[in-house]
């Protein structure tokens, strides 16, 4: 093609790509915001991982994979699940930063903590 | 053909001397049976009917614990099963029980039909009375309250009692209620008021039986088997000449006897628990099926009027 004609080419799309920049940047920032989702496995009478540090707005969901019930309790009673059989999960969406101390109400030897930035 | 010996120099109840006799004695099979600071021996091979039967006291109990209603993983799939095993066996005690301890976690959930199902199987127990104490099993949605209203009538606070018989004072205590993170079972402030209040008007001379799910003593503490405050639940009871505190929570058998107190545990009718280390945590041992019940089973107590300690036998669901 002519020069002519490629840098019309350029002038039409040269907006275009800039706004799908644009877009996918502006996306990234939106799923940074609202966080991965925090993952914790309850096994072997214990918490893991025993310390998640997340970004406030993250939701995080224990899982039950121990043969025992177990439960998810803060020690300042901010948040508590109802006793959870093996498979059974639990989730809560922290909204305020700080660290959340919270053990197993059943098996209180099971501690752990949570670090909301 | 029995042997007394009957020789109190330090008037402490224990006649040394006959007891280093009776030792050398065993290294020739004889057994010897302390009771109440009396050594009795007994030749074996000639510890038949009667004389086993003259062991036997005026009062006689079962203890049974951890029957797990409601749990159906590989460990044991038939929890109803086994409980109902133990169940047959002591319905064919040669002395059946007058009554039976149940020391905690009736059921794995707390779920309203696990406690009904429970309340069924020991319908067919032959004896007086089943009494019951929870454990942290029966009590994990509303702190007990379900518990209480089936298993708990005329209890006091979190559902602890006492009550007498033969002479011998029975107390249930709960351990299993308000525990804080990172702590062991615990009793709390205003059970052991009521605990000291308890005790005070007795003789010294009361036999007293304890019975609580989770031990008193420290067991093992990294697995939560210990109690907090168990220790000021024993002060009170050190005057007492014979202290016998049962508890279950560790589905193993283990005995401690320190001074005038025999602290001892019994086996789980539901599922076997690693001992105390051996494992990563305190969860349901798997073993092969046809071992399951070698490691579940039922204790048999027997007090004899007079005698120090009351003599406890544990018995597996299968040998």
């Amino acid at each position: 093609m002519n020069n002519r004609r490629l840098a019309s080419m350029i002038l039409v799309l040269l907006p275009v790509l800039v706004v799908l920049i644009f877009l996918g940047h502006k996306k990234a920032q939106a799923g940074t915001a609202a966080a991965a989702p925090g993952v914790i496995k309850i096994d072997n009478f214990s918490f893991t991982p025993a310390t998640l540090t997340v970004p406030v707005g993250t939701t995080i969901t224990w899982t039950n994979s121990d043969d025992i019930p177990h439960t998810v309790v803060s020690d300042d009673k901010t948040f508590k699940s109802k006793v959870l059989d093996t498979d059974e999960k639990f989730s809560y969406t922290f909204t305020k930063p700080g660290t959340y101390s919270y053990f197993c109400s059943v098996h209180p030897k099971m501690t752990a903590k949570i670090v909301v930035q | 053909m029995a042997d007394y010996i009957l020789h109190d120099h330090n008037h402490d109840g224990i006649d040394r001397r006959g007891f280093l006799k009776c030792m050398a004695w065993a290294g020739t099979g004889a057994l010897c049976v302390l009771q109440g600071g009396v050594l009795k021996s007994f030749a074996l091979g000639q510890l038949d009917e009667h004389s086993k039967a003259s062991l036997k006291g005026e009062l006689s109990f079962v203890q049974i614990s951890d029957s797990h209603i409601g749990f159906n993983k590989p460990a044991n799939p038939d929890v109803i099963g086994t409980l109902q095993a133990a169940v047959a066996k002591i319905n064919v005690l040669p002395t059946p029980p007058a009554f039976v301890l149940h020391t905690g976690d009736l059921t794995h959930l707390s779920k309203p039909e696990e406690f009904d199902r429970l309340d069924q199987v020991l319908k067919s127990v032959k004896t007086g009375r089943v009494f019951f104490v929870p454990g942290e099993h029966d009590v994990l949605n509303d702190d007990g309250k379900q518990y209480r209203e089936c298993f708990g009538k005329g209890s006091l606070g979190e559902g602890w009692y006492s009550f007498d018989q033969k002479g011998v004072h029975f107390i249930g205590l709960v351990n299993v209620v308000n525990l804080k993170a990172g702590g062991l079972g615990n009793l709390g402030h205003e059970q052991l008021e009521w605990l000291e209040k308890d005790v005070k008007r007795l003789k010294s001379s009361t036999p007293i039986v304890v019975f609580a799910h989770i031990p008193l003593w420290a067991v093992y503490p990294d697995w939560g088997w210990g109690t907090d405050d168990g220790a000021q639940a024993l002060s009170y009871l050190k005057r007492f000449g014979s202290v016998t505190v049962l508890n279950g929570h560790i589905h193993q058998t283990m005995q401690k006897v320190e001074g005038n107190v025999t602290f001892h545990t019994a086996m789980s009718t539901a599922f076997p628990q690693p001992q105390p280390g051996t494992a990563a945590s305190p969860g349901p041992m798997k073993v092969p099926a046809e071992q399951l019940r070698t490691l579940l089973g039922i204790t048999d107590v027997d007090y004899v009027p007079g005698k120090h300690s009351l003599a406890i036998t544990d018995s597996p669901l299968a040998i």
